[in-house]
Order: C-alpha cells, then structure tokens, then sequence
C-alpha cells in the first residue's frame, strides 16, 4: 500500500510539531524516519496511524484519503517502542487481539484465529511461548510478540515507533537483522522511527532525515550519507568536519587564501563541509588547507588529527592513516575529495 | 531448592527480629483480643452457641448486615471505578477539590455522616420527600443502610483502583485502536481486566469495612429487628441486656464469615496476579 502525506502540519497547543510535511512512501518498501528528539518524526508515524489528526493536510493510503478515517478504520499495525502489550493476556491473546475485536461478519472462527496467531508466532520465532503471560518474556520477546500482533490484522502498513529503542545493543543489533528478513519476506509496506543513524541506514531502503519539524533530505542511505543536502544532514549523519570559507569567482577561498577546490556558488560567505575521512594528504601548502597538528588521537585503524589551520584560530578533524608521520607540531595539508558548501544564513 | 534455613547472610538483615515483632505485635493486637472473644462464647457450650446461631434474629440480622454490605460493596466498585477514572484521566477545574472529598467519609465520624443522611432521606428531608411519592422508602429501611454503607465505603474502592489507574499507559489504549477495538471493546476487554485485581481489592475493603460499620447506620436504619437491625447493633443489645455469652457468640459468628469471605477474596486475588503475570 502506497502511503502519501500531503501538506501535513501538526500543532499542538500552538507550537508547531510539524511545518508543512510532504512524504510519499512507495508500496512495500520499508522506510526510516531520522532525526534528533523533537524533530517530530513521532509526531509524523503517529499522524499517519491516525492517533493524532493533523491541523492541515492530508494522509492518503493508496489513493483513498484516510484523513477521514478513524485509528480503528485505518487498519495500520502500529510497535510501540515500549511493547504496550496486554499484560494480562497471554501471548497467543495478544497476537490474536485484533481478530477478537472484528465485528462479527469480518471475524475469523476461534479455531481460525488460533491457528493465525500460532503461525505468527513461528514466524516471529516465539512458538512455544504461546501461553505465557508479557511479564514472562525479555523484552526482545516482549518486541516480537507485539509485531506478530500488529501483523495479525494484516494490516496496510506497519508502523514502528523506535521498535529497538528499550532494548539493549546486542538484542537490538539481532532484531534490527531480524526485522530486515521479516520484512523480505512479508513486503509490508513499513515505516518506523529512529534517532539511531546506524540503524537507520543498514535497515531502511530510503531514510527520511528531520529536523524541527521538517523532511531535511529523503534518499536511499547512500544518498544521505554520500550527498547530504543541507548542513543538519551532514553533521547529523556520520562524522563531519566544517570550515568557515568564502567563494569569489567560483574558487573557495580560506580566507585571502584561494583553495584548489571550484564551486559554481553565487560569491559570499559559506561553510565548507567534508568528511574527516574523506580527504587527500598533500604536500605543500599552496591553494591547500594546511595546519598544524595539535591533537593526534588512534581510533581504530586510522589515525584522527586536529589540525590548527594557518593564519586562523579555527579547528577541524581530519583523519589520516595510522602509519603517518604527523605528530603533534608539524604541519599538515590536504584537501578534502567530496565537500559542500552550503551558503551562511545570516 | 535450598532448604529454609532461618539464619542465613542477607543484603537486607533484620528478618529475625522484625519477624519476631511482627508476630507479637499481630498477637497483642489482634490476635489475643479475638481469641478471648472466642474464649468467651465458648461459656455457652455447643448447644447454647447454636441456638444463638439459629436464632431467627441473629440470622436476620446476619442476612442484613452482609447483604447489605454486598450491595453496598457492588455499587461502590462500579462508581468509585468511574470517580477514579474521572480524577485520573481528565484534567478540570476542582479536580484536587474532588480528590480531596473522596477521603471525606474516611475523616468524618460516621455517627455524623448517618443524622446527614437519615435528614436528607427521612419523608420530609430533601430528598426523602421527593422519592416519598414514588413510593420509595429509604431511611428506616434496609435501603437506608445500603446508603450509610456506600458513603463509607467509596473511598476504599477509590483509593486502591486510582493508582493502579494511573499507571496504566497510554500506549497500551492506543494499541488497541490500531488493532482495530472500539473505545468499548478497549474498555471491557483491556482495561477492566487490567485493573481486575485493584478492582478486587477495592471490593474486600469496602465490603469488610461496611460489614463492620455501626455509627452511621444505627441512625438511617431504624432497627427494626428482622428488617433493618444489622448484626453489630444487635451485638450492641445484647451487650446492654449484660447477656456477654450471647454477644461474643453473635461476633465470633461474624468474625469467621467475615474471615471465609476475605480469605476467598484473597485466593481469587493470588489467583489473578499469578495470571497477569504481577508476582513473576
């Protein structure tokens, strides 16, 4: 199922969760929404479960406006990252919930919504447990169960708000590979909410970057992390580096210093933006970003260094390899192989 | 399993003699006074502690008391459930005021609470002479007692539902819509039964406490015998009439149904943890 969020705008009491959100997630295809706490990408899953409704705009499921519709009618299946499992319930009750509570015409057989729910639970890798109770399972069991229940109902899309979050790292990395393999073979259309890049880019076919209540950048991971298009994106995904820069005649300039480096940027004031790891040592010091090294830091297999650029107080990270000379105090140039500048607001 | 053993190393030491206090204490307190209450009817011997069971006022007045106390407690479940989703769940001027006055029959002196009430549903009270002509009878009824024994006993259905209430999560409601429930199906099927062993409890103390209640309805009731004289006032009589043996036998009779009916709402108590998973 095809999800569209269209000129969707969220308020609450007056301050603003959402400006103006536009967001076409395609049919089957599992999609993450990135961004720090307060970004609003909560806000955002929540909006098109339908648990919140919108102050403007609209939600459509293929080509039928869900707006209109109520959480029940939307028929989406919703992870809470908390689990919000029925404690009281076993888990077989649990997964089978959403069977139980359709009106008479639509609902399964008791039999029928057995056997579903214990397939379910195969599925998930939890046969076995049916008849325990939430408070006898770890929390990735918790998880799991409360999957196999939002896919009980068979629903249009699943949505997933930090599934991972109140996990610890290990179970979190296992279920992250996990819900990869579900998700090859169901092909449920899915949406769910991280802060955590890694997770965001080993799972999601495209990643959703938000900032303050906006989509920054949409794009596969390679995408966001190759081409950021905006400052947020670069230093919120991956490790970023920035220097104050000026363009005249399309060169960049470091201060009265002009680099080997061409942007087709209107002239002005900018910030440079590369990757620590992502540049060329050079010798000399001439149209390069020269320094002095007054850090020098072994992380893994290469070497990180923080270099003090000439004739100006500013410091930046770069990383060089671990067999490098450089100590600290002696001068070092490189430019970087990809950059951006990104024009300084105000 | 390892064997008990009483002494062993503990991070939290002291169990031998809070143990200990704990015993001495429940005996001096308890358990010492019930059994000279016991020790007490026992002066009538097997045939006179019968007759006094089978005495048609004793059990009349037995059928009232715990009848009442029942219905008093069904009907304190079901609206001290709804008063503590009301203060729980909304927010709204003089909420805290209403919280407050919850606790208000815990406070006042229940002696106080049956002139109010019995001035309030007497024929010509306020709202005695508006259900007069309906034909509705309610002080000097046993219909007056069931009202002295909701007023005292909402609190304890207030008091032990309200926490549990509280920390019931959002989400888990929220889960329930997604799957499909109507705000019907949510309530039945997710959050009574969730709140089923606070419920329970909420039950136990509001029954035991209106088993148990005097003051308030010795006013409202009447005390007509057979009809509306309930169980401890004729303790009471039976005290004035020096007949001790008879009272001791009425109260010994009381205690151990009091004591039947809070041990099964114990068992179905432990029961139901065990089921939601509280004690794992």
């Amino acid at each position: 199922m095809e999800v569209r969020v269209s000129g969707v705008r969220k308020e609450f009491d007056r301050f603003p969760a959402l400006h103006d959100v536009s967001l076409d997630i395609n049919s089957g295809e599992l999609i993450a929404l990135l961004g720090p706490s307060g970004s609003g990408k909560t806000t955002l899953l929540r909006l098109i479960a339908g648990l919140e409704t919108p102050t403007d705009g609209k939600v459509f499921f293929g080509d039928e406006d869900a707006s209109l519709k109520s959480v029940q009618e939307r028929n989406v299946g919703f992870v809470f990252q908390h689990y919000a499992l029925f404690r009281h319930m076993t888990v077989i009750d649990n997964v089978g919930f959403g069977l139980k509570v359709r009106p008479g015409a639509n609902r399964p057989s008791k039999e029928e919504i057995r056997r579903r729910s214990s397939e379910l639970l195969d599925f998930v890798q939890l046969s076995g447990l049916e008849k325990r109770y939430p408070a006898q399972l770890s929390g990735g069991q918790r998880q799991r169960v409360a999957l196999a229940r939002a896919m009980a109902i068979e629903p249009r899309v699943l949505l997933l708000d930090e599934p991972f979050g109140a996990l610890d790292a290990k179970v979190r990395k296992e279920l992250r590979r996990w819900l990869r393999e579900i998700h090859d073979k169901t092909q449920h259309t899915t949406v769910f909410v991280t802060h955590d890049q890694d997770e965001a880019l080993e799972l999601a076919d495209r990643v959703v970057v938000m900032s303050q209540g906006k989509i920054e950048q949409v794009g596969t991971p390679d995408e966001v992390y190759d081409r950021p298009n905006s400052p947020f994106v670069y230093s919120f995904i991956g490790e970023s580096s920035s220097l104050d820069v000026s363009i005249q005649s399309g060169t960049i300039h470091l201060g009265d210093k002009a680099l080997d480096l061409k942007s087709e940027q209107a002239d002005g004031k900018g910030v440079l933006y590369f990757r620590p790891h992502d540049v060329e040592l050079l010798g000399g010091s001439e149209a390069r970003i020269s320094g002095v090294v007054i850090a020098s830091r072994r992380v893994g297999a290469t070497r990180r260094v923080e270099l003090e650029i000439d004739g100006t107080e500013s410091r930046v990270e770069i990383e060089i390899p671990a067999d490098h000379p450089a100590k600290v105090g002696s001068p070092l140039a490189f430019l970087p192989k990809h950059w951006r500048v990104f024009g300084k607001s105000a | 399993m390892t064997p008990f053993r009483f002494k062993r190393p503990s991070i939290i030491p002291g169990f031998g003699m809070t143990l200990g206090f704990t015993l001495a204490y429940l005996a001096l307190i308890v358990l010492i006074p019930l059994a000279g209450l016991v020790w007490r009817s026992a002066a009538l011997g097997w045939e006179g502690f019968f007759n006094v069971a089978i005495d048609p006022r004793t059990v009349n007045a037995m059928k009232i008391s715990f009848g009442t106390s029942f219905i008093a407690a069904l009907v304190n479940v079901v609206f001290g459930v709804i008063v503590a989703w009301v203060l729980v769940r909304y927010r709204f001027p003089g909420r805290r005021i209403i919280d407050a006055i919850v606790d208000l029959p815990f406070a006042l002196p229940t002696a106080v609470a049956g002139i109010a009430l019995t001035a309030l549903y007497a024929k010509n009270g306020w709202i005695g002479k508006w259900l007069e002509p309906l034909g509705i009878k309610v002080a000097f009824t046993p219909l007056g007692i069931v009202i002295a024994l909701i007023f005292i006993g909402l609190p304890f259905v207030v008091r032990t539902v309200q926490p549990v209430m509280e920390e019931i999560r959002k989400e888990v409601e929220e889960a329930a819509a997604t799957l499909g429930a109507t705000r019907f199906q949510t309530i039945t099927r997710v959050l009574l039964p969730g709140l089923q062993p606070a419920i329970l409890t909420g039950f136990a103390l509001a029954f035991a406490r209106a088993v148990g209640e005097y003051g308030s309805v010795i006013f409202i009731a009447g005390n007509l015998p057979y009809v509306s004289e309930i169980a401890p006032l004729l303790i009471v009589i039976r005290l004035e009439e020096f007949d001790y043996a008879g009272a001791t036998a009425i109260a010994t009779i009381m205690l151990s149904i009091s004591f039947l009916m809070l041990l099964v709402i114990n068992l179905i108590q432990a029961w139901s943890r065990r089921r939601y998973g509280y004690g794992t």
